[in-house]
């Protein structure tokens, strides 16, 4: 599984670096980005889910 | 100031300042919303107020038929001093694509996480040093003694501006938001020494370039060429006059409802891990900021006919409270763990500022709750509201427990 942002849709709210900073990052103007390739296991799947239902975008998504 | 007439209906006849909807708005937003749900209102010329999640990110998706030229709802559509759409008076709020973007891009960096979250030691202190000044008292007022001095001290010190100017911010800011319901002839010499001290503080950066936000904007460049004047005050402006109520607002507000609510603040002072959690809720559940957005042309918009210029009084506060958008919307649940609030907007006019306002809310309750552990409103029908398109108590005074 792999937890995707989708750059059209992000505007920067910082919500998924704050839920699960560990999966989640930020770039120079403050979007959100994935860390490394964003692959989940069933550990960190439960924080994407969190920051997933957190983005007031809805530009988070857990490919399966 | 003339008098005005009281408000029959609010769904055909709605009005921001009436005293009404600044002590308690929230049943007036939840009866729009079942029976409207976007109100109209002849008042400052004609406009519009949606009530739905739904409807409110509709408008601040849609820039191709809603432009954000004005964000305050005032008498005045066609200020004279204003520069048009799609710049507006104070990049990047005012402005409409592509120019937004080209401005917000320049904005942006200063705010983003990584600069922001390093002034995170210097915003505890201003709070630790704050509670010293007013220690050892049985009253504190949450507003006027404590968060009315938190974000000031940010700002000036990201603009460069001399702390002891403080006062005059606090002037500003209730002009610029706070005076809105004034005839048009007298709101303009309202803002001569606003413009007159921000040409001060421009000048004195000229001579003397810092490390400051001030100096980035006149140093900052687009396709080769500095920026107007006009940009770099109107983006100053936005700062300062964004930058302080707002976050003040939010800071009271929060202490407003750990006053009230005595089960909440045993909780957070006993988990201090639910802070964050904490924070989304007080920002969805007492969201201080509505905005504003202009109609560009004729349009029937979810069966409404909006006319070219009509206001929309974007209600960001009323949108997080909307049941079919959050579960048990009208309860202040303390570990929410979904919360998708729109207390910083949506879409591409999202709040530049809010990873900073997010921290001096976090650092100014985790220190307040700290010094003091119990507290409670010590007198609370003296507590006041702002009016206008910013809430948050004025007035809030606190009894400190032992």
């Amino acid at each position: 599984m792999k937890v995707v942002i989708d750059a059209e849709r992000c505007q920067g709210h910082g919500r998924c670096f704050l839920a699960a900073p560990g999966i989640f990052g930020f770039d120079d103007l403050g979007n959100g980005v994935v860390l490394g390739d964003g692959t989940l296991n069933d550990e960190t799947l439960e924080l994407a889910r969190l920051a997933q239902s957190n983005c007031p975008e809805h530009a988070i998504s857990i490919e399966e | 100031m003339t008098e005005k007439l009281p408000v029959e209906d609010f769904a055909t006849d709605w009005d921001h300042t009436d005293p009404q909807w600044v002590s308690d708005p929230y049943p007036i937003w939840e009866d729009l919303r079942e029976r409207c749900p976007i109100a109209h209102t002849e008042r400052y010329g004609g406009g519009w107020f949606p009530t739905t999640h739904e409807a409110v990110s509709a408008i601040a998706n849609d820039t191709e038929h809603f432009s954000s030229r004005l964000v305050v709802v005032t008498n005045e559509k066609y200020p004279v001093d204003a520069p048009p759409a799609p710049i507006g008076g104070a990049p990047p709020i005012t402005s409409d694509p592509p120019f937004h973007q080209i401005a917000r891009r320049l904005f942006l960096p200063a705010f983003a996480p990584g600069p922001v979250n390093a002034m995170e030691p210097q915003i505890r202190e201003l709070c630790v040093r704050r509670l010293d000044q007013v220690a050892d008292r049985e009253l504190v007022n949450g507003g006027t003694d404590y968060a009315q001095f938190i974000p000031p001290g940010v700002i000036a010190r990201m603009l460069g501006f001399p702390q002891k100017d403080e006062d005059l911010f606090r002037e500003f800011v209730h002009i610029v938001l706070d005076l809105i319901d004034v005839p048009t002839e007298d709101r303009g010499p309202m803002f001569e020494p606003l413009i007159q001290y921000f040409d001060e503080q421009i000048e004195d950066h000229r001579q003397n370039p810092r490390d400051d936000f001030t100096s980035y904007l006149l140093n900052a460049e687009v396709g080769g060429q500095k920026l107007s004047i006009e940009h770099i005050r109107g983006s100053m402006v936005l700062v300062l006059v964004a930058g302080i109520d707002t976050t003040w607002s939010a800071i009271g507000a929060s202490l407003w409802h750990l006053a009230s609510h005595p089960d909440d603040l045993a909780r957070l002072v006993n988990e201090p891990a639910l802070m964050p959690l904490a924070i989304e809720e007080f920002l969805r559940f007492y969201a201080p900021v509505t905005m504003a957005r202009m109609v560009k042309d004729d349009i029937d918009f979810l069966g409404c006919p909006m006319k070219r210029d009509d206001w929309i009084l974007l209600g960001f506060p009323a949108a997080n409270r909307d049941p079919a958008a959050f579960a048990d919307a009208d309860r202040f649940i303390i570990d929410r763990q979904e919360n998708r609030h729109l207390a910083f907007g949506l879409g591409i006019h999202r709040c530049a500022g809010s990873n900073l306002a997010r921290l001096e809310l976090r650092v100014a309750i985790e220190e307040f709750i700290k010094r003091y552990p119990r507290f409670e409103l010590a007198d609370p029908g003296a507590v006041t509201w702002a009016q206008g398109q910013v809430r948050g108590p004025r007035n809030l005074p606190i009894r400190i427990l032992p």
